[in-house]
């Protein structure tokens, strides 16, 4: 997989998101990230792996804590395609509107 | 109103947009060869051949002109039709890049004069999917990342889980903001 593949791949699970949500107020160990979440603690370092390997986020040197913070410029090379892909789309609905606008003038009912 | 994008699986790209005309109208639209043609195509891109035989198990052809001349085409088989609320396809590109044929569910919801459309492409393989994502960007398309707080708070995570101040707190035009943040 590509990084972009991994990425991608990460973000596609709602725990994974919600962890990324929870990081985004600032960095948490795993423990704290566990909590919430009503999972066990090796569960949740799953997830931290994926997210990890995604470069989503980083774990600190602390050998017992070793604290998750997000890595906000990976989220936002993903966020990026998506934002292309809509644009390349968007005339077209915008078209469409157009369309229906002049269809409904039209339309006796 | 505007177009949303979302990949709630790693095969998967979900569309939804919202028309001001009846669900009969909109169905028409995506239906209807002389009106496809009116609307249909990205960026750069329109629609210069079309046919549908609408019936279940017809097939169709789109067949598209790019901004460069370019001839691209694009065929399949009506799967399921139940006007005016859902139409389910395949689809296969002549020179598609990713293996597999692509399955294309369109939903339409009519709520007080107005439609959602909701698209749902499945591919065959999340390699097909994220080759499909790349497109714009390999196209040369796009100005981007202006729009990423909004991106991630309406289309990735969801309103309930990030709040726009928060989103712009962390993540706001100035990609070292976060890492500044994290130092001691």
């Amino acid at each position: 997989m590509g990084v972009l593949d991994s990425t991608f791949h990460a973000l596609a699970d709602p725990t994974r998101r919600a962890i990324l949500a929870r990081l985004a107020t600032g960095e948490a160990s795993v423990t704290e990230l566990a909590a919430p979440f009503q999972m066990s603690q090796p569960a949740v370092s799953k997830h931290l792996k994926v997210l990890e390997k995604a470069g989503l986020i980083s774990r600190g040197r602390d050998a017992q804590r070793r604290p998750c913070r997000l890595e906000a410029r990976s989220l936002r090379n993903a966020t990026v395609w998506l934002a292309d892909f809509r644009l390349y789309w968007e005339e077209s609905y915008q078209r469409l509107d157009a369309l229906l606008d002049s269809l409904r003038k039209d339309d006796p009912s | 109103m505007s177009l949303s994008v979302t990949t709630p699986t790693d095969r998967e790209i979900v569309l939804t947009r919202t028309f001001i005309a009846p669900g009969r109208l909109v169905f028409d639209a995506y239906t209807k060869p002389e009106l496809l043609t009116r609307w249909y195509g990205a960026r750069g891109w329109k629609l210069v051949g079309c046919d549908i035989d609408l019936r279940e198990g017809g097939r169709y052809r789109f067949e598209s002109l790019g901004p460069h001349g370019q001839t691209m085409v694009q065929t399949g088989t009506v799967r399921h039709i139940q006007a005016p609320l859902r139409l389910v396809l395949t689809e296969v590109f002549d020179d598609q890049s990713y293996s597999g044929e692509t399955l294309i569910t369109h939903e339409f919801s009519e709520h007080s004069g107005r439609t959602t459309v909701t698209t749902t492409i499945r591919y065959a393989t999340p390699e097909g999917r994220d080759a499909v994502l790349r497109y714009p960007m390999a196209r040369g398309v796009g100005e981007s990342g202006d729009r990423l707080v909004e991106l991630l708070s309406h289309l990735m995570l969801g309103d309930t889980l990030l709040s726009d101040t928060l989103l712009s707190d962390t993540l706001a035009s100035d990609p070292l903001a976060s890492d500044r943040k994290a130092l001691p």
